[in-house]
């Protein structure tokens, strides 16, 4: 306890160590190299997207490869665009990844926070289910969800049959009642209850506050999953309606395949996404870094 | 314990706070305390509903309702033989199932391929990514740019890359090769282009959790072992693995059973897209085996089967994994 008062001794020696040369912890240039090169093929991929689209049929079947971008692309965006029914498509992935995400950070704030910080009988074990079905995978279900969404529901083709069985995640009620364990102060909760607050007004005025930061970064790493989910829409709907990775895993296949107008489907299926990166990768960064050190 | 002093010294305020000057009856004090219990008792299973209300519709159930639906030779195209029922028939044809083996035995294949240099790589990155950086944000999200791209992006493109003819990748072996490897010929090579796609797509994701690991190992560590006289190497070795234990525990057996899963890159790979996984099936993987008979060859039943065992050796290679991860040797030992 003490120790919080009394200044620690401890940053003069390590002020005078990052002077030194020898710092086992800086970085040598060779560090960087390594790292730089690590980015180059973790960007590439996404440049050549950019290329191939950019370029005619022929300049793309040929060799020497064009490496660096030619002056097709908004052409070739359009036509997969037109082709792709894109303008639908990003409309749709929009729906279902909204939608899904503000149901999960709800349903998984609430249980988070009951698990989190209120005592109640069968908690442990219910928790451990939680953490349990997170290692359950989806796909095995499709069967009876099929049969589910489209029998008995009659949502074949449908944008609800997407989203109603995605609108809860047992890795977000994990991750909201890790945040919340550290984050929220038991003081608070007590005080309220010292106040005469029920359950209820605690969670709408201490709460939600609180899980705000954690909340949005569930929020984000949902969206992206969602936004980039195939598998489960790839089977209940159709290029007539359908979700950005529905129409790009549509464009175009056979045995003569046109990349120039494919991969100009997948920038326009990843650019939103680049978008959000660009203006959130801090968040999104800190919440999977969160994610596995509470994890 | 100087803390709970404190609290106890604060009290004054919020007893006064808590008797208001106009102090209710006792009868509705009652009515009061009653709610209050009730609501204490209560509401956590109010908040939890929601989720375990929807996880019992689209979570529990149709994991049992599989199960099910495996003992039937159920089919769309043949009326009323969902009700029928014909025991564990399907598993013994699927024992039985060459095709069933083959796929088994590629999302193994691929699994090992894509799993064990990806994890690999990713402790390597995050090693990096631990040292004093400038720009370490600008570092973090260029290692992360494959996370937010989606699976079926990755796929096209990598298409184009392991194209036959004039995909990038042969250009580059052109100086090495007679002629252009035909990727989704042969099992090895259609193997390692979907290998690549899978570690492509998660390696700093995994990096980054792997770096979260590190920066909770206590800097002491580091400093006494390099006083000490170790190297960096071994500083890796015998500081930073054994204390990642728990964390490689996790991504050995998320990645895993993600591996089991593959669905979307061999099926793209694959451009004729008839879910056949190449000509000879060279890169069929369990799921997608799963999702030709069941949406191609309309065999609900059979489909259901494949599933459940998948399911079950999910269950126990994931069991397996743990055990074997385990024996890292942990930090206190």
């Amino acid at each position: 306890m003490s120790t919080v008062l009394t200044p620690s001794p401890a940053p003069a020696p390590a002020r005078e160590k990052r002077g030194r040369a020898k710092d086992p912890s800086s970085a040598r240039w060779g560090t960087y190299a390594v790292l730089f090169a690590i980015i180059v093929f973790s960007i590439f991929p996404l440049y050549w997207s950019i290329v191939v689209s950019s370029r005619d049929q022929s300049a793309i079947g040929r060799y020497p490869p064009p490496l660096v971008p030619g002056g097709n692309l908004w052409d070739n965006l359009s036509a997969a665009y037109e082709q792709g029914n894109f303008g639908l498509a990003l409309t749709n992935s929009v729906i279902v990844a909204g939608t899904i995400t503000a149901a999960v950070v709800f349903t998984s704030t609430l249980a988070g926070f009951a698990f989190a910080k209120l005592t109640f009988r069968g908690r442990n074990a219910l928790f451990t289910t939680v953490v349990a079905t997170m290692l359950v995978p989806t796909q095995l279900a499709i069967i009876p969800l099929y049969i589910m969404v489209t029998q008995w529901f009659g949502w074949a083709n449908d944008l609800r049959g997407v989203i109603v069985p995605a609108l809860m995640s047992a890795f977000g009620v994990f991750f909201m009642r890790q945040y919340l364990t550290s984050a929220m102060p038991t003081e608070l909760l007590e005080a309220g209850r010292v106040d005469g607050a029920s359950t209820m007004r605690i969670y709408w005025s201490v709460v939600l506050p609180v899980a705000r930061p954690g909340a949005a970064v569930l929020g984000l790493l949902t969206f992206i999953t969602y936004w980039n989910d195939l598998f489960w829409p790839l089977i209940l709907l159709n290029t007539q309606n359908p979700t950005v990775q529905v129409a790009i895993a549509n464009t175009k296949s056979g045995i003569e395949v046109d990349y120039s107008l494919v991969l100009a489907g997948t920038v326009i299926a990843t650019f939103p996404m680049l978008i959000v990166f660009l203006l959130l990768g801090r968040q999104i960064i800190g919440g999977i870094m969160q994610g596995a050190v509470k994890g | 314990m100087s803390t709970d002093l404190d609290h106890r010294g604060a009290s004054p305020e919020e007893e006064s706070r808590r008797r208001p000057a106009g102090a209710p009856s006792p009868r509705r004090q009652r009515w009061r305390s009653r709610l209050y219990r009730l609501d204490l008792k209560g509401s956590p299973y109010l908040y939890i509903f929601p989720f375990f209300g929807l996880f019992a519709v689209f979570g529990l159930f149709p994991l049992v309702y599989t199960a099910v639906i495996s003992t039937t030779p159920w089919s769309p195209r043949q009326p009323g033989s969902q009700d029928e029922s014909i025991g564990l028939e399907n598993y013994q044809n699927l024992l039985g199932d060459e095709n069933f083996h083959n796929a088994l035995i590629n999302t193994f294949g691929i699994g090992l391929v894509s799993t064990v240099p990806q994890l690999l790589l990713a402790l390597g990155i995050a090693h990096l990514l631990n040292y004093k950086l400038r720009g370490r944000l600008f570092l973090r999200m260029g290692v992360l740019v494959p996370y937010i791209t989606s699976v079926a992006a990755v796929a096209l493109i990598f298409n184009q890359i392991f194209a036959r003819d004039f995909g990038l990748l042969n250009w580059f072996l052109q100086p090495f090769m007679e002629n252009p490897i035909d990727w989704r010929a042969e099992k090895w090579s259609s193997w390692l282009a979907v290998s690549s796609m899978v570690i492509w797509h998660w390696t700093g994701y995994n990096a980054l959790i792997y770096l979260a690991a590190m920066q909770t190992i206590p800097y002491e560590l580091y400093e006494s072992a390099s006083i000490d006289g170790a190297s960096r190497w071994q500083q890796f070795w015998y500081i930073t693995i054994p204390s990642l234990r728990p964390t490689i525990i996790f991504t050995v057996i998320v990645s895993t059973i993600g591996a089991l899963q593959l669905f979307a890159e061999p099926f793209l790979f694959d451009t004729t897209r008839n879910s056949n996984g190449g000509s000879e099936r060279q890169f069929q993987t369990v799921v997608l085996y799963l999702y030709q008979q069941f949406w191609t060859n309309g065999r609900y039943g059979y489909a259901a089967a494949i599933a459940w065992t998948l399911f079950l050796v999910t269950v126990v290679i994931a069991l397996v994994n743990f055990l074997l991860v385990r024996r890292i040797r942990s930090a206190e030992d």
